[in-house]
């Protein structure tokens, strides 16, 4: 145990430096997923047709796809047609269109289960459809897709050390490296484990406090 | 930007895709009906009257629904051998899978448990039904029947988490299409592919299952 807690501190700042990296990009691809998510969410409730069938094909292409898979796939595509992207960048890519396909879809559904007495009353009183969109719709489907969006945060932290497959120096492939000098593959791996398992319990520990807040105003 | 498609390599590599997409079917399969048994088991032992039985459960489903399948790949087939219990890829593959689906499953009975009406449950024991009985006959095919369309969605998610598998060597679709992208440098061709048949396979597997639904009515 305490050549194994040597052994940690030793290997701190690169563990460090990976949990900073497995952190950021989990928190990226979470704000730019819901950003997408959202709009592809609005489109695919109040877009044209057109647009509704391209949203649809998104989702369903994302959502049938593995995150190992999409990940492959965008880091190494681009290159092929010229672009060259940082690992990074392409993980939080892959990320970004997982998160978002699955807000959309989440969204969607909050949306489609509001009552369409809602929006008829709101048109009534004289508000417009932004209007109707920002006071009465959206305000609602944000309390009832919060548990779901929770669950999306704790999938794409996990989604996150699928990273390490293209070299994202994340928390695993840095677990890898120390393991990799020093053969104690089974301690490192439940250290990880359990950082892991510390960093999404607490993801899921702060959205129920977030969750009775905001459960009824 | 130049780039011309060319699907010959991938085509000539087509049977090796859809053998890799099988054992896929195949792991996942194992790994489910392996992992049901946990979660039949977890599902009633987490509505037992038990409080220590019913936070033993909790336990186990907490920690594995916060963990990433991924590390529990790795834990076993990496780490266990240094405990001394060394499987092959496949085994501990599925010894995985097995262990990461048991708690979703677990959830998902769970839920179906619940969903029984208490009076069914009354009027099967108010006709003289053992409670063993009560649970086989009664319960259960309820349960089943409200549990179908989770179990089926969790059904498909493992079976895109059989790609993982590609990581320790196991020739499933993704690692049968990394093959043939090393071999012929046919990058966008073979991912196409790959993701169209994972695709095909999800929506095929997701239509199945709303005929399943619709063919036995919800209770």
């Amino acid at each position: 145990m305490s050549s194994f807690l040597n052994e940690v501190w030793i290997a701190r700042y690169p563990l460090l430096s990976g949990l900073m990296q497995t952190i950021g990009s989990s928190v990226a691809s979470i704000v730019l997923g819901t950003l997408l998510g959202t709009v592809v969410g609005l489109l695919i409730v109040y877009g044209p047709l057109a647009v509704r069938w391209i949203c649809r094909i998104y989702i369903d292409i994302l959502r049938g796809t593995p995150v190992l898979v999409l990940i492959l796939t965008t880091f190494y595509m681009p290159a092929v047609i010229g672009l060259k992207l940082g690992t990074f960048f392409a993980g939080i890519i892959a990320l970004t269109l997982f998160c978002g396909a699955h807000v959309a879809e989440i969204l969607r559904g909050a949306l489609q289960s509001i009552p369409r007495g809602q929006t008829e009353g709101a048109r009534s009183i004289g508000l417009t459809f932004p209007q109707t969109l920002a006071y009465v719709l959206l305000p609602q489907a944000m309390r009832s897709i919060l548990p779901t969006w929770i669950n999306t945060g704790v999938e794409l932290v996990k989604a996150s050390t699928l990273l390490s497959v293209i070299g994202v120096g994340e928390l695993l492939l840095k677990t890898q490296e120390v393991i990799s000098r020093n053969f104690m593959s089974m301690q490192f791996y439940l250290f990880a484990g359990a950082v892991y398992f510390v960093l999404n319990f607490g993801i899921e520990r702060l959205g129920k406090a977030i969750e009775r807040r905001v459960a009824f105003r | 930007m130049g780039y011309t498609l060319n699907f010959a390599t991938v085509w000539a590599n087509f049977d090796k895709l859809l053998g890799g997409l099988g054992l896929g079917l195949l792991l996942a399969l194992a790994s489910v009906s392996l992992g049901s048994i946990i979660g039949l088991v977890c599902g009633f032992a987490s509505v037992s009257s038990s409080r220590t039985v019913r936070s033993l459960v909790s336990v186990y489903v907490t920690i594995i629904r916060n963990e990433p399948i991924y590390i529990i790949v790795l834990m076993i087939f990496f780490a266990l051998p240094d405990a001394g219990l060394k499987l092959n890829q496949s085994a501990s593959f599925i010894t995985a899978l097995t262990v990461y689906s048991g708690a979703y499953l677990s959830e998902v009975f769970r839920a179906g448990l619940i969903s029984v009406p208490k009076g069914v449950v009354e009027a099967a024991r108010a006709i003289g039904l053992t409670r063993l009985q009560t649970s086989l006959y009664v319960v259960t095919p309820i349960m089943l029947r409200n549990a179908l369309p989770a179990l089926g969605s969790t059904f498909i998610s493992l079976f895109k988490d059989t790609s993982i598998a590609a990581t320790i060597a196991i020739p499933e679709l993704t690692y049968q299409a990394r093959k043939i992208n090393i071999e012929s440098f046919r990058i966008v061709e073979t991912w196409t592919v790959a993701s169209a048949l994972y695709i095909a396979t999800c929506l095929l597997m997701a239509a199945a299952l709303r005929g399943l639904e619709r063919r036995f009515p919800k209770f």
